[in-house]
């Protein structure tokens, strides 16, 4: 199954080298997914709770963040090399729509 | 294919530009189709300019007025300027980075056709009842009242045409980013693509607001929805907001390219290395950040608060250091050059104290509080055909002079360049200097007629002088064109014979498939660097291969189309829900049968596969000295 999932098409490339990073590459992913499932939870119980509102929508916005950190890096490769200009281009845009709903939430609607 | 196409008939030239996925003939169309909507936006000039020559004036009528305005704006912006911009990033870009082709041929001519359709949706208003009058800003408050349909044509025939842009922007980001030939690092990119990159970046960010703003628009004009309407609960204000989150990045999207243009003509014309190469780069992109933080100082009489405007002012204000930058590296490029005065380096050399005086009174809209006497005011009118006309026309002028041989094989008429310049140059100051006072005596934007002795009438009249200057220099321009066309004279590939980069290497107009063998770069100005140590030619970077070609095809014309006679269903079901479906019956199926032609055809895109096809080796080696298309 490791040889399927080699990403390289050199038959050259160790075997035991790829076998060892993809364990990394696997680790990464089930922690991250526990973490995932843990953030996810915890929203859950912060709603069920019945927190505060003032509390509740600034952590879950937060915690939505972390989501999308975790999903760009760990499962679509943002963390690995090459990455450079879909990062840029990421950035740019969130801190374009940023700035438009800031200006939206400060001048336009209130 | 293109070598054995010598003798064709005009129907297979026809079919081939409609089918066309080479970047170069797709340059010649954006060219083309640029250039008409050009002519068309400047019979409109014309056409305000003469009911301004003199006071009181009836030359046309007040709402035929209206239309007239609106119409040059949004067809000088959105389809000529923006275009013939592409017209230049098509032909050279591809080029200058070593590349075959775009990465997405197929899009490439998708992108071109959607802009062509949504051009002549917007133009045929003219013939069917009336164009739209609200200003190329087509703000909210203004635009959801206007009666009749002008103002659908606009949301229907942007929205289209946007699409195009949006999708041509992408095609370039993605080639810019990987289809540079071996060696071809960042930093070693020609200037012209780098404004290419980073207005690209700026399509690819500032279309999508006009997309939603449009959207929200065509609802609250076509289907019930009160998006706008401050009496339904709505905010008129969001509209503005939208558009100029669009609006602002855009002036850079047309301005960056002509920078790009200008950086490639006065190192060319200098004999010297782009000074301050690095500073340019870094420049760009600053222009490209900040462009996205200053579209409220279009706003600052709307009463966003004085925290906003301020914010707003200075960081328009911050503008100025990188272009400041940009000015006095193109100056130092001069310096201690050996300079010849062709026609695009006589442009160039303009357009510097030109575009200079158009940032300035900039940088003077800036600040808020001075700005509550210019708005709308002829000072704005001033400023922006100050930075538009002596910065993007210039430039575009200056483009083609300099593009013209690489793209057609032929050199314009000296001569007749250097009279069109003149006469332009002249014509722009003498048309747009004296409204910078204009508007500074009070006289407002976008009005109809003024009175007799209120001190307006001399530099009215002036103004419309040199309108007429600028109409003959682009006749002048035309009947050049034809001419060289005509005498169909041949140059080899270097015509100027100071090209600096890669564009420059190959056949002029290049070989259908560029590059035979992808040409090795060795630092900034590639070209340059050989001829400086004695090559004729770049050093290959790979041997001669097998080229992968990608096919004709007719789909995105037919898509573009699709979504073009649905236009026409969208806008007169309201005609038909207004007569309580007495009349009109027709658009609702042909809004879906346009949908329809869009979808199967995007449908047979997808499932069909397209291989492309492959140029053998052997014909490539045969194709020794020939290449020319």
């Amino acid at each position: 199954m490791a040889t399927q999932q080699s990403t390289s098409a050199n038959p050259k490339v160790n075997y035991e080298y790829r076998r060892k990073k993809a364990a990394e590459e696997m680790r990464k992913h089930v922690t991250s997914f526990a973490l995932m499932i843990f953030v996810t939870l915890i929203a859950f119980i912060m709603v069920l709770a019945g927190f505060d509102k003032t509390f509740v929508y600034p952590v879950l916005l937060a915690l939505a963040a972390l989501q999308v950190v975790l999903q760009l890096y760990y499962f679509m490769h943002m963390s690995h090399k090459g990455h450079g200009a879909a990062a840029l281009f990421l950035y740019s845009g969130a801190l374009v729509a940023f700035i438009t709903i800031l200006t939206f939430l400060t001048i336009v609607w209130w | 294919m293109s070598t054995v196409a010598q003798k064709q008939g005009f129907l297979a030239v026809l079919w081939d530009y409609l089918t066309t996925v080479d970047h170069k003939k797709i340059a010649i169309l954006y060219l083309a189709s640029g250039g008409f909507f050009f002519l068309v936006g400047g019979i409109e000039a014309m056409i305000i300019r003469i009911q301004l020559a003199v006071p009181d004036n009836n030359f046309v009528s007040a709402g035929l007025y209206n239309e007239i305005l609106t119409m040059h704006g949004t067809t000088m912006i959105f389809l000529a300027a923006m275009p013939l911009l592409f017209a230049f990033m098509n032909a050279v870009v591809p080029l200058q980075i070593g590349a075959r082709d775009v990465a997405f041929p197929f899009l490439n001519s998708l992108g071109f056709w959607l802009f062509f359709f949504g051009g002549i949706f917007l133009n045929l208003s003219w013939f069917l009842g009336g164009a739209p009058d609200a200003g190329w800003t087509s703000y909210a408050s203004l635009s959801i009242t206007s009666e009749g349909h002008g103002i659908d044509f606009y949301v229907l025939g942007l929205q289209i045409s946007g699409a195009g842009t949006l999708i041509a922007g992408i095609n370039f980001l993605v080639t810019i980013i990987n289809m540079r030939a071996p060696g071809m690092t960042y930093m070693r990119m020609p200037l012209f693509t780098w404004s290419t990159f980073v207005a690209s970046a700026l399509i690819l960010f500032a279309f999508p607001p006009l997309t939603v703003g449009l959207f929200l628009m065509m609802f609250d004009r076509m289907f019930g929805a009160n998006f706008f309407d401050v009496s339904m609960g709505g905010n008129t204000i969001i509209w503005e907001h939208l558009f100029w989150i669009f609006g602002h990045p855009e002036v850079y999207i047309l301005i960056l390219p002509a920078f790009g243009i200008f950086s490639e003509i006065f190192a060319t014309f200098s004999r010297k290395r782009l000074f301050g190469y690095a500073a340019m780069v870094f420049a760009t992109v600053l222009i490209g950040f900040l462009g996205f933080m200053v579209w409220a100082h279009h706003m600052f009489t709307v009463g966003l608060g004085p925290t906003a405007n301020a914010i707003f002012a200075v960081a328009t204000m911050a503008i100025a250091v990188p272009t400041g930058v940009k000015i006095f590296n193109w100056m130092l490029t001069m310096w201690g050059g050996s300079i010849v005065f062709t026609t695009p380096m006589l442009y160039a050399v303009a357009f510097i104290p030109s575009f200079t005086a158009g940032g300035v009174t900039g940088v003077m809209l800036a600040s808020a509080a001075a700005d509550y006497q210019y708005h709308d005011t002829y000072f704005v009118v001033a400023h922006f055909h100050y930075v538009i006309v002596g910065g993007v026309v210039l430039g575009l002028l200056a483009g083609t002079h300099f593009y013209w041989p690489k793209m057609f094989g032929t050199m314009l008429n000296e001569f007749l360049g250097k009279i069109t310049f003149w006469l332009f140059l002249i014509g722009f100051h003498a048309t747009f200097f004296v409204q910078h006072f204009l508007g500074l005596m009070g006289m407002p934007r976008r009005i109809w007629k003024f009175l007799d002795g209120q001190g307006l009438n001399l530099f009215n009249l002036i103004s419309t002088i040199g309108a007429v200057f600028m109409a003959v220099a682009v006749l002048v321009l035309v009947y050049n064109i034809i001419i060289t066309q005509i005498k169909n004279v041949r140059v080899g590939n270097d015509p100027w014979g100071d090209g600096r980069t890669l564009e420059w290497a190959i056949a002029s107009p290049p070989p259908f498939y560029n590059f035979k063998q992808l040409p090795l770069v060795r630092g900034l100005d590639p070209y340059w660097i050989e001829k400086m140590e004695g090559n004729t030619k770049m050093t290959p970077a790979e041997p001669v291969g097998d080229i992968h070609m990608p096919n004709n095809s007719f789909i995105p014309f037919v898509m573009s189309l699709g979504l073009f006679i649905a236009a026409f269903g969208a806008m007169y079901q309201v005609d038909w829900r207004a007569s309580d479906g007495e009349s009109f019956v027709w658009a609702i199926p042909v809004l879906i049968i346009g949908m329809l032609i869009t979808i199967g055809s995007m449908a047979v895109r997808s499932l069909k596969d397209d291989h492309g096809y492959h140029i053998h080796k052997e014909d490539l080696l045969n194709d020794d000295e020939g290449g020319r298309d």
